[in-house]
Order: structure tokens, then sequence, then C-alpha cells
């Protein structure tokens, strides 16, 4: 792109060149700092579909109900007393006195004056909302306990699985040949392999006492199904003239995957981080509420154990309230996941958008710049 | 005509595709057969190799119960009875122990000896196979065929109400995990209601056999185990299905083939529902091994003892031949349906055997 002295060879006029270019070639040849190339590919990659992708309803309330998760996960047990036996009367019923709590005295809920710098502030106290287990132990402290050590074993699955699926789904698609074929044949029978038997024997053998490495295991059974789309992904990518002109220019086969291969998978790869992420939390809980994984992290499924084997949650309907709780966090989290993927799906794929276009009427949708 | 009968030869090639020596097929076994050989390999590492192993375990619980009935601890004596239970000699080179270990379970089917029942793996896991079989094809099948009809009637009438709602609908059931299912079945239709029962997998009281009681029975105790492993095959299915179809309903080709007046219900059945199906039918060799993951705690939350209750049991009481067996049993089903599968998919799409080489960089 840069501008040559060289006399055109067409015979073409020579000014119409500079005046095509000369723009171009002034914008083009400032030289960017890192920070603003950082910013640039940002803005491309990152900001400008986060922009489309926000106009979708399922994207904001995905974001939503993630963000009030990361909340609860950073700052939650800060706020919130953290959960000990005995510190309700056991099997505490939630929202005792229903609404009409929020005007009487005593119930879950309470008017009560709270003094911030020596000015008296009218306050709700709340007491025990969601009442407490077996143990007296208040369930909505023991939600937000075990949000952090589920967020970790989220991000930690999310990343090991998307990361190796990517490792082994874009060099195969991009290599192709023998290469494909090795690569191919090690994720279909990592994929035929049934998932959580396997973590199973493993878990019980070596019982994972961290909450990030429970996640890795979990990524064990993730990776193959989107390491094979990442991989026809790429082989549609690597006949892209861009691509094609990248390999003439004789660039390492690192540096084409890097620059040209990899960043237009990223939405791609992070809505499958989105559904790594369900898939964790999915798997984990199951096990915790198998007793398969030691009781060293908090989570859900260790909840449900306790209300399905130690309460009897589902014979005794009076106290269905200790599995429904944490069941209702494991299906709101997972909703708020799908949201974000199927809203960034959107965003990446055509073939939905472009039939949408079509009922919106004509191919004037704007590009996601 | 000359179409028809490659389909037919086709048909035959892939019912008897070892025969017919396509190649196609017979990379598809090799990769199976491949994948039991890494599957048993991490077995026996995972039981014999790394350090803590439980093969050593085993060997210490041994030494602990003889001492403690009083008998001197012979080395000889605890190799044996490691080897009764696991199918090697610890007293062997590692290279002999893996090769009886795999020559074992491939030929003679022989899984070792379980701690706690005393009897071989392969006895228990073998009778208890079938009822794992019958709750995930049968919620497989529903789950798929529900996906299919779903998918097929949004795309149908695509941005209609009933497209709308339905579209949140199956997004939101596909956030419910299957076992929330299951629980949420159990204590609403079993305990509850008293509709099904809680758990067993036929009424003890009825006279096994080919009566009707008994399979009535049979069923009555495998609906809810099938209602939840429904859930896992519903999945997200429903929307890839609308999704292909809406696709497929906007290409140039089903214009044209209505331009040449073809029938509706042929466009239907044989332009749309097939290519629409493909996609689904891949995502469903996947869905297989889903489904017989789920039965390990689907069949501990309804104690419906198939293969998966006993990977729970033989957990819980430290009995690693037989959570060794039923991992490697749980493989070889998951192999079986998958060839089948992948078999029968050489009939629906005639492009799967000639693979496409691509050009390597």
């Amino acid at each position: 792109m840069s501008p040559t002295d060289e006399s055109s060879t067409d015979g073409g006029v020579q000014l119409s060149d500079d005046q095509l270019f000369g723009q171009l070639a002034d914008s083009d040849s400032v030289e960017l700092s890192g920070r603003e190339r950082l910013a640039r590919i940002l803005d491309a990659y990152v900001l400008a579909p986060g922009r489309v992708a926000w106009n979708d309803w399922r994207t904001r309330l995905g974001i939503l109900i993630i963000s009030l998760f990361v909340l609860a996960g950073t700052i939650g047990p800060r706020v919130i007393e953290a959960p000990a036996t005995n510190q309700a009367p056991t099997n505490h019923p939630p929202f005792v006195g229903g609404f009409g709590a929020i005007t009487e005295e005593g119930g879950w809920i309470d008017l009560a004056q709270v003094s911030l710098g020596g000015v008296s502030l009218p306050w709700l106290s709340i007491e025990f909302p969601l009442g407490a287990d077996n143990y007296g132990s208040p369930i909505g402290r023991q939600l937000v306990h075990a949000t952090p050590d589920m967020l970790e074993m989220v991000v930690a699955g999310a990343i090991v699985s998307v990361g190796f699926a990517t490792l082994i789904g874009v060099t195969a698609g991009y290599k192709g040949g023998r290469t494909d074929s090795v690569l191919m044949s090690l994720t279909d029978i990592v994929m035929t392999m049934p998932g959580l038997p396997l973590v199973i024997v493993i878990a019980a053998i070596y019982p994972p006492r961290q909450a990030w490495l429970v996640g890795v295991i979990l990524a064990i059974d993730a990776w193959p199904g989107l390491a094979r789309a990442l991989r026809s992904q790429v082989l549609t990518l690597r006949q892209e003239s861009y691509v094609e002109a990248s390999r003439t220019m004789g660039l390492p086969s690192r540096t084409i995957l890097s620059r040209d291969v990899i960043p237009q998978l990223m939405p791609y790869v992070l809505i499958n981080a989105a559904q790594a992420g369900r898939k964790v939390i999915f798997e984990s809980v199951a096990l915790y509420f198998l007793g398969v994984l030691p009781f060293t992290t908090a989570n859900w499924g260790i909840m449900m154990d306790t209300a399905y084997s130690e309460a009897f949650a589902l014979v005794d309907l009076g106290n269905f309230y200790q599995i429904l709780w944490p069941m209702s966090a494991i299906v709101i989290i997972s909703f708020g996941f799908i949201l974000f993927s199927q809203g960034m799906d959107r965003v990446f794929n055509p073939r939905i958008r472009a039939r949408h276009a079509k009922t919106v009427g004509g191919d004037d949708e704007q590009p996601p710049t | 005509m000359s179409e028809y009968l490659g389909r037919a030869r086709k048909g035959v090639a892939a019912a008897f595709g070892f025969l017919a020596g396509f190649d196609y097929y017979w990379r598809k076994i090799g990769h199976a057969f491949v994948t039991l050989i890494s599957v048993t390999t991490i077995t026996f590492v995972l039981f014999r190799l790394m350090p803590g192993n439980p093969a050593q375990a085993m060997r210490a619980q041994f030494e602990a119960q003889l001492e403690g009935s009083g008998q001197a601890a012979d080395p000889e004596i605890l190799d044996q009875m490691v080897q009764v239970h696991t199918g090697f000699d610890p007293s062997q080179p590692i290279y002999m122990q893996y090769f009886e270990y795999v020559r074992d379970i491939v030929l003679y089917q022989d899984f070792g000896q379980s701690i706690q029942y005393g009897d071989p793996v392969f006895d228990i896991l073998f009778r208890a196979m079938p009822w794992s079989v019958f709750i995930s094809v049968y919620g497989l099948a529903l789950g798929y065929s529900t996906n299919i009809l779903l998918g097929a009637a949004m795309a149908y009438k695509e941005g209609s109400r009933f497209d709308g709602t339905m579209t949140v609908v199956a997004t939101f059931l596909n956030s419910i995990p299957y076992y929330v299912g299951a629980l949420l079945f159990l204590a609403f239709f079993a305990h509850d209601l008293g509709w099904f029962p809680s758990g067993g997998r036929y009424d003890t009281s009825i006279e096994a056999g080919l009566n009707p009681a008994f399979m009535a029975s049979i069923v009555h105790h495998g609906a809810l185990p099938i209602m939840s492993s429904f859930i896992v095959g519903f999945g997200g299915g429903a929307l890839a299905m609308r999704g292909n179809s809406v696709r497929i309903l906007g290409a140039d080709y089903l214009r044209v083939a209505r331009l040449r007046g073809i029938g509706s219900v042929r466009i239907a059945t044989r332009y749309v529902a097939r290519n629409a199906i493909l996609p689904l039918y891949t995502q469903m060799m996947i869905g297989i091994a889903a489904v017989f993951s789920s039965s390990v705690v689907l069949e501990y939350i309804f104690t419906y003892p198939g293969v998966g209750w006993y990977t729970f049991d033989a957990i819980n009481m430290r009995d690693y031949p037989l959570l060794m067996g039923s991992f490697l049993f749980f493989t070889i089903v998951t192999l079986v349906g998958i060839l089948l599968a992948e078999f029968t998919y050489g009939i629906v799409d005639p492009r799967a055997g000639s693979g496409g080489e691509n050009e390597s960089y």
C-alpha cells in the first residue's frame, strides 16, 4: 500500500495514482504505537461486534445475568457474612411472613435504621430470605459464597478448553494433509470417549482439591466439538485471498494464523467460551451432587447433595426450597450464558443474519463497523 | 435409474461395510478400534502406572485384610489376589502387564473381578447394560425427533408468534440441566403425585418374563429416566434445526424445484428435511456420548441399576476394577452407537464416502 516512486507501467496517468492513493497512504504511513494498535484491534474485533450484539435483547440480558453473578462472586463474599451452621434455625423456611413481612415486625424483611457517618438512615434489614438448610446454615449466604469458586472453575475450564480447541482446530484446518488427519483422529477419539465417566474415573483416583483444577479436568471433555467446528471454519478461511497473499509473501504459518486467521474466529471462540462455561457448571455441579469430588471447594452441587440426601428435599416437599435455590442459580447462570452466546451468534453467523436482514427488508443492513 | 442403483449399492455397502471394503467404513472401524485401545491404555495407566494408583491401594487393602484375619501377608499371595481382581500380575514387567491387560479385554472380555460383589466385572455390567441402553436410546430418539419436528415447524412459521415463543421456550429448556429436570420429575411425579415409582427397574412382585404386566412395569419404571434423558437429547437441537431449515428454505435450488413444479410433499421431505437433518446427524454422534455419560447421574437419582448406577456404586465402595470396567463399558457402548450412526450416515449423505482431501500447506 505504500506509495512508490516507480513510474506506472501500464501507461496510465500518473496524477490519478497520487490522487487515489495519496490520502490513503498518508493516513496509513503513520507509525502506530503498540497501544494504538491494541486499541484498533480491540475496536475492530471486540467493540464493534459488541455494539452490534448489544442491539439484541438476548445479549443484553445475558451480559446482565453474567455480570450479576460476577458481582456476587467478587463483591458478594465481602459484603455478605460467611455461612455457618446454626446461624439460623434448622430448616428455616424462605420468605417468612410473605409480603406482609415488609410492613410488619419480624419475618424475612424489616425496616431498620443504619447510621452512616452519624446520620441515621432508613434501611432494610433482611433476615435469611432464602431460608436455611438442615444444619441451620443460611442458603442465600451459601449461594453467594459458593460463587467465587464456581467462577474460578468456569474461567479455568473455559480458557483451557477453548485454548486447546483453538490450537488443535486452527492448526489442523490450516495445515491440512497429514497434520489434519492426525489431529482430527485425536479429536475424534476424545470426542467418542464418554466424557463424564472419564472425568469421574480421573477424579476418583486423583481428587482435585482446587476449584481451577476441577475446571481444567472438566475441560478434557469440552474441547473436541469446538476443535472440529473451528477446523471447518478455518477450512473456508484458508481459501481467502488475503490468506493466500500472506502465504505467497512467504510469511511463516505462525504469523498467518495469528494475524489473519485467528482474529476472524474471535467471536466464534467467544460464543464457544460461553458454551464451555455452561458445560463446566453443568458437569461440576453433577459431580459434586454425586459426591465424586472432594468437598474442599464451595459449590452449588454440594448444597443440592445436602438437601437431597440429608434434608430429603424431594420426599418432604416442605424442604424442597433447599434444593430449588441452588438449582435455580444453575438454570439462571446457564440461561445467561446461552443468551449471551446466541446474541453473539447474530454478529458472527451470516446465515442467521442474512435471513434476518431479508425479513427486515433488502440488503441495507449496516456492516458491523 | 442409475442413481437409484448407486444408492442401493451404497445401502448394501453400508450394511456390510466391512465386507464391501469401502475405505470410509474401514476408516471408521479403525477409528473405533484405536479409540478402544487408547481408552484401555488410559485405564491401564491410571490403574497401574500413576503413583498412588489403585493397584497399590488394593494391595495394601488386601494386606490389611489378611493381617486382620491373622494370616501372614505373603507378597506372592497378595500379587495373586491383585491379579485376580485386575487381570494383571504386579510382579511382571510393565509391558507384559499392559499386553495381558489389553489382550484380556479385547480377546476374552475379561475386565477383572469386582471387589465388593466378587463376580467378574463383565458379567455384572453385561447384565446391567441393556437397561442403560434402553433408557439412553429412547431418550435420545425422543429428543431428536422432537428437535426435528419442532425445528421444522418453527422454520415453517418463521417470524410468527409461535416461532418467537418457542425460540424462547427452547432456549430456556436448553439451560436446564438434565439432572435438575430429573430431580423435579422425581419430586413431583414420583413423590408428590405418586404417578411413577421413585426407583428400580421393574416391579419385583411381578413375575419376570414376556407377560404384559411385566413389560408395562418396565415402561412405568423407565418413564421418568427416559423423560430426563430426553432433556439431554433435546439440547439446542431444535434451534439448530430451525436455523438449518430457514437457510435451506431461502436457497436457490428450492426455488428452482418449485418452478419445476415438484410437489410440496416431495420438496418438504427430499429437499428441506434431508438437508436440514444432515448437520443434526453429525451432532447426534456427540449426543450419543453425552447421553450415555448422563446415565451415571440419572441412574443415581432414580436408583436405576444400569451401568451408570454401578459406576456410582464403584466410586463409593472404592471398587476400582468395577469402576474401570464400567468406564470401558461406556466407551464400548458409545463406540457401537457412533459406528451405527456413521454407517447409516453414509446412506443419508452420499458425499460422506468421498471425503475431500485438501491440499497440505
